[in-house]
């Protein structure tokens, strides 16, 4: 990883964090690495750290952070969560920083062809007429095959 | 007993077996399963990209139910994990309630006291409970040895879920499955996630997860995994043959889900329970102890 500068760094960052859910106990993270220890991901892929993560957030490394395709590694499975001595919500702020994330048009591919799949026709997988057969088959219930809620629900979308 | 039954996305597409045994057993168990034809995603994919419409979502499909006056059984456990977050979430925080509700209203609908949200292993174990599960059975899996993966969401985060089971020590799953006379087999990592969320980011990342459990849990001999969850079903299932290739690795380790499982020792036969469906062959692995084809 390249030297980080710290002169670039955003003082309010840290602030803007601590106001928002998942960032709230931020600041009682003392370096224990329990929560990279505990990673499944850390395990198999050493580029993401949600210790590294903490710390770079509570530096003020925003740009960094939002900016990073590692905040997305986080595979939200709360194992961190779970064992934090210091009772840091660590998935929760993971989930907080892939929302700001998004927001500044920061995502992977896969991410926002979700969020555009859930808002636009209610499910990861919509139901067609040859799913309702391959259900009927088997004795399974026909589902809808529209989702007309979703536009009232997200007119914005 | 009656709830409402949340299939969300994956299972009545990818994991069509897990309904098919789920209800089967249910059936068996006296639990009735209401089909409620209205439910959308549960929010939980969304929440990577917005936590408020993610909780409109699970928010709505509580808000069906609540309807309806039925409490809710999901047997995916993003779904549940979802759905009873918030519930949690809505209990202590007015003004979430008031957003959400403000949403709700343009559907005709109003988000009250919200319903009580349960995976079905979890109406099994606790509601049902072992003794009366063992009533139901006609055959031993005896011989058969059985990884359990109890997956993510099912135990956590666990502030929401009462501690009915233990996040560090899970149990609930290994009771269950030794009650059909199978063994349970312990392995490294148990307790590790199946890396389903990352397939959309890091395809790489997510089938290396996934492989070293595979690893460790055929280091243990196990002949089968068990699971409750469609997204890690994916992973072991439907990617076993992927993860073998990419890693130069051999598995064939059937996959089968609890209510698979459960169905077997209650003598229904393979079709009953949707075991040609599954993407690694149970046939061997089973022979002893199914029937029909």
């Amino acid at each position: 990883m390249a030297d980080i500068d710290l002169t670039k760094a955003d003082a309010n960052f840290r602030k803007e964090l601590f106001a928002q859910p998942g960032g709230e106990k931020l600041s009682a993270c003392f370096t224990c690495k329990t929560c990279t220890a505990s990673c499944p991901v850390s395990a198999v892929n050493t580029r993401f750290s949600p210790f590294r993560i903490i710390r770079m957030a509570l530096f003020g490394l925003k740009k960094e952070v939002l900016e990073s395709d590692f905040v997305w590694f986080c595979s939200s499975c709360y194992a961190c969560q779970e064992r934090c001595p210091q009772g840091v919500s660590i998935t929760d702020f993971m989930t907080l920083l892939k929302n700001m994330a998004i927001k500044a048009g920061h995502a992977p591919a896969g991410i926002k062809a979700q969020r555009d799949l859930i808002k636009g026709q209610g499910r990861i997988y919509a139901i067609d007429e040859f799913d309702n057969k391959k259900r009927n088959k088997i004795e399974l219930p026909s589902l809808p095959t529209t989702c007309e809620v979703v536009k009232i629900l997200f007119p914005e979308s | 007993m009656k709830y409402a039954l949340f299939l969300g996305c994956t299972i009545p597409a990818r994991s069509r077996q897990y309904e098919l045994s789920a209800r089967k057993v249910a059936q068996k168990l006296g639990i009735e399963l209401v089909n409620v034809g209205e439910f959308v995603c549960c929010g939980f994919p969304g929440k990577a990209s917005d936590m408020k419409s993610a909780m409109i979502l699970g928010a709505y499909n509580i808000a069906l139910a609540e309807k309806q006056g039925l409490d809710l059984c999901a047997l995916c456990s993003s779904c549940t994990s979802a759905l009873t977050e918030v519930v949690h979430h809505l209990a202590h925080d007015d003004q979430a309630k008031a957003e959400v509700n403000e949403a709700l209203s343009k559907a005709g609908l109003r988000y009250d006291k919200g319903v009580r949200v349960r995976h079905f292993a979890r109406v099994l174990y606790e509601e049902v409970g072992k003794e009366e599960i063992r009533k139901h059975f006609t055959k031993t899996l005896e011989g058969l040895r059985i990884a359990n993966h109890y997956g993510c969401h099912y135990l956590k985060p666990s502030e929401i879920y009462e501690n009915f089971d233990q996040v560090e020590d899970p149990h609930t799953l290994d009771e269950m499955v030794a009650l059909t006379g199978a063994t349970v087999v312990d392995y490294a990592n148990k307790k590790r996630c199946c890396g389903g969320p990352l397939l959309a980011v890091d395809e790489k990342t997510s089938l290396a997860i996934a492989k070293e459990k595979l690893d460790d849990i055929r280091e243990a001999g196990a002949n089968a995994i068990n699971l409750i969850c469609p997204f890690c079903s994916v992973m072991y299932d439907s990617n076993q043959k992927g993860i073998e290739t990419a890693f130069s690795a051999t598995y064939n380790l059937p996959v089968l889900y609890l209510t698979q499982l459960l169905g077997l020792a209650m003598g229904f036969d393979r079709k009953d329970l949707g075991l040609n469906m599954n993407v690694v062959k149970t046939k061997d692995a089973l022979a002893k102890y199914s029937c029909g084809e």
